[in-house]
């Protein structure tokens, strides 16, 4: 299905390192998230499969690299390895210690600097990350490259002459068609279409794909823009919410329907 | 302090999300500096509205933005937060008006803060986060802040005043992605499931059969859910799915019906008032969690609970 005539088009996605949501998540002392078990935002793998396979439509990664980029500490390279297992080109790990503990507005501003570096036609990423679950990344890193954005989109079409890019949206009860020319920011929701699994020879290729590796200094930015000094959001308080209290279990007897509808009534909610 | 309140559109009258957000700006708000920001321009109902409750402008822009995707809008913002110095933007938890709140973050290097459920007078606000598993409190230290508000009920004082004045902030005219096509999806006579007092969802135990579910929501006057299997699989639309990458609720009443409970699905759905779960499977963790779990068929649980229902509301 690849196109060799088609024009080229340099994709680069945004990967995030979470605590893996099925398991027990807590934050340290500092009120920051323990990120033990982590592993690339579920989120973010619809992310790599849509910017696989409209490269794949544009030559595939010789004529078309699909690049991801991930910030953090350096165990978050393993997203970077799972999306390059997955079929990703390269990798950008943008590692520095300073960069811990920052909040969205910093995250967007080291994220830009990235971009402008990096020089992609498109960013594509996931619709939110399942850690801080805010889904204003797409949008502010938009706004400080002045590109439009085609978010939470549940598919995405690039144009054959890879110039104009297309995408639906659902919102409550209507849908949206929408589009604009590159280069643009771009989220994807799990409506999409399901990631690929990495296969025997994909994992194998993975451990040879080449990784950069940037800091602050590589990308022009002063450490005080980023972390808790470039931030504006502070943290005063995180915790668990208590568990709710155990209710009542009931096998049905066949008059089951009778019980719930008494359980309502006791509670006024008929 | 000067607080904007942010809105795509407003029709006349508002909801009680809406209400709730102006209630929340006239208690921040000091020497009556609120005023609404509006991406779409206002009908002379909603300006009425508005002015009755304390909101003396609204800011519009002069160009028509609805064909935008959050670009227009959020230059709007940036130029209505310059011209009234705001220290305050409030919107709803809506995806469409968080993206416009994120963009003008970004443009004028304000801290956002999403989801709150709670906001002190200095600006303070408590979110659920970990999917409703934790809580934090957070307060951003840049003058102006930008926050969006999950649903409250919390009521505006009518104070009477004249019908709102609108402005025209200076903007810059620039152009995002532009939105090509519309298609509205029929929604039928339930109450929306953001609003709706009361939820009856289905997942993979109904089988693609969603008439119980749908019966019972009837019966209730409820709205109708459903999980991500069960919209994955086309069995509903989309757009009513419950959960991480759908719709968050927190009605007062959550009956789940063959939904076994997935940490995605419960990240929708746990701040519910009660849980009701309906599921075969005794090891099911939505039944764990529920205020009432029945083991059994939802085929035989819920068309009872429904007849009992009606036939109870005959008798009064």
């Amino acid at each position: 299905m690849s196109k060799t005539s088609a024009p080229p088009v340099r994709i680069l996605v945004l990967a995030k390192y979470v605590p893996d949501a099925q398991f027990p998540r807590h934050f340290d002392a500092q009120h920051r998230l323990e990120r033990t078990e982590s592993i690339l935002s579920e989120l973010d793998e619809y992310a790599v499969e849509v910017a696989l396979q409209l490269s794949e439509e544009h030559g595939g990664d010789k004529e078309s690299p699909v690049t991801v980029l991930t910030l953090g500490g350096e165990a978050a390279s393993a997203a970077v390895k799972k999306a390059l297992q997955m079929g990703a080109t390269d990798g950008v790990h943008v590692l520095d210690d300073a960069v811990a503990g920052s909040d969205a507005l910093a995250t967007s501003r080291v994220l830009e600097s990235a971009v402008r570096r990096l020089e992609p036609d498109l960013v594509i990423t996931g619709m939110a990350s399942t850690d801080a679950e805010t889904g204003v990344i797409p949008s502010m890193l938009a706004a400080r490259l002045g590109w439009p954005q085609l978010t939470l989109a549940a598919s995405v079409q690039l144009s054959e002459d890879a110039t104009t890019i297309s995408a639906q949206r659902d919102e409550d009860g209507v849908s949206l068609s929408m589009t604009s020319q590159l280069p643009a920011v771009v989220s994807v929701t799990d409506q999409v279409g399901e990631p690929r699994y990495p296969n025997f020879k994909s994992i194998l290729a993975a451990r040879k794909k080449p990784v950069q590796t940037l800091s602050l200094a590589d990308l022009g930015l002063s450490p005080d823009l980023v972390g808790p000094t470039g931030s504006a959001v502070t943290v005063l308080q995180a915790g668990d919410v208590p568990a709710r209290p155990a209710g009542r279990v009931i096998v049905d007897d066949g008059e089951a329907g009778l019980a719930l509808v008494d359980f309502l009534a006791d509670r006024k909610l008929l | 302090m000067s607080v904007l309140l942010y809105f795509d559109a407003l029709s006349s009258p508002l909801g009680p999300a809406e209400r709730n957000l102006v209630a929340v700006g006239q208690r921040l708000a000091t020497d009556g500096e609120l005023a609404a920001v509006l991406g779409t321009a206002p009908a002379a109902d909603v300006l009425a509205e508005l002015g009755s409750l304390g909101v003396p402008a609204v800011f519009t822009d002069q160009e028509e933005l609805s064909d935008q995707l959050a670009r227009g809008q959020a230059d709007l913002l940036v130029g209505a937060v310059r011209a009234a110095t705001a220290q305050a933007v409030l919107a709803p938890v809506t995806p469409a008006e968080t993206e416009v709140l994120a963009r003008a973050a970004a443009v004028t290097e304000s801290g956002i803060i999403t989801g709150a459920d709670a906001v002190e007078a200095d600006l303070t606000a408590s979110k659920p986060v970990l999917a409703g598993a934790a809580r934090s409190v957070v307060r951003a230290g840049t003058p102006t802040v930008m926050i969006t508000l999950r649903p409250g009920a919390a009521e505006p004082e009518v104070t009477g005043g004249d019908p709102a004045l609108v402005l025209h902030p200076e903007s810059a005219a620039r152009r995002g992605a532009t939105i090509t096509a519309r298609t509205v999806h029929e929604q039928g006579n339930r109450p929306d499931l953001g609003d709706a007092r009361t939820v009856v969802a289905g997942g993979r135990g109904t089988d693609g059969d969603f008439s119980a579910v749908q019966d019972l929501a009837d019966a209730l006057d409820a709205a109708v859910g459903a999980s991500r299997v069960a919209t994955d699989s086309g069995w509903v639309e989309h757009d009513l799915q419950v959960g991480q990458t759908g719709r968050i609720v927190s009605p007062e009443l959550y009956i789940a019906a063959g939904i076994s409970g997935a940490v995605q699905h419960v990240a929708g759905m746990r701040t519910a008032g009660t849980i009701v779960a309906v599921n075969t499977d005794e090891d099911a963790p939505l039944l764990e969690m529920a205020d009432l779990g029945i083991v059994g068929r939802l085929q035989d649980v819920l068309p009872q609970a429904a007849d009992e229902i009606r036939r109870r509301r005959q008798g009064a």
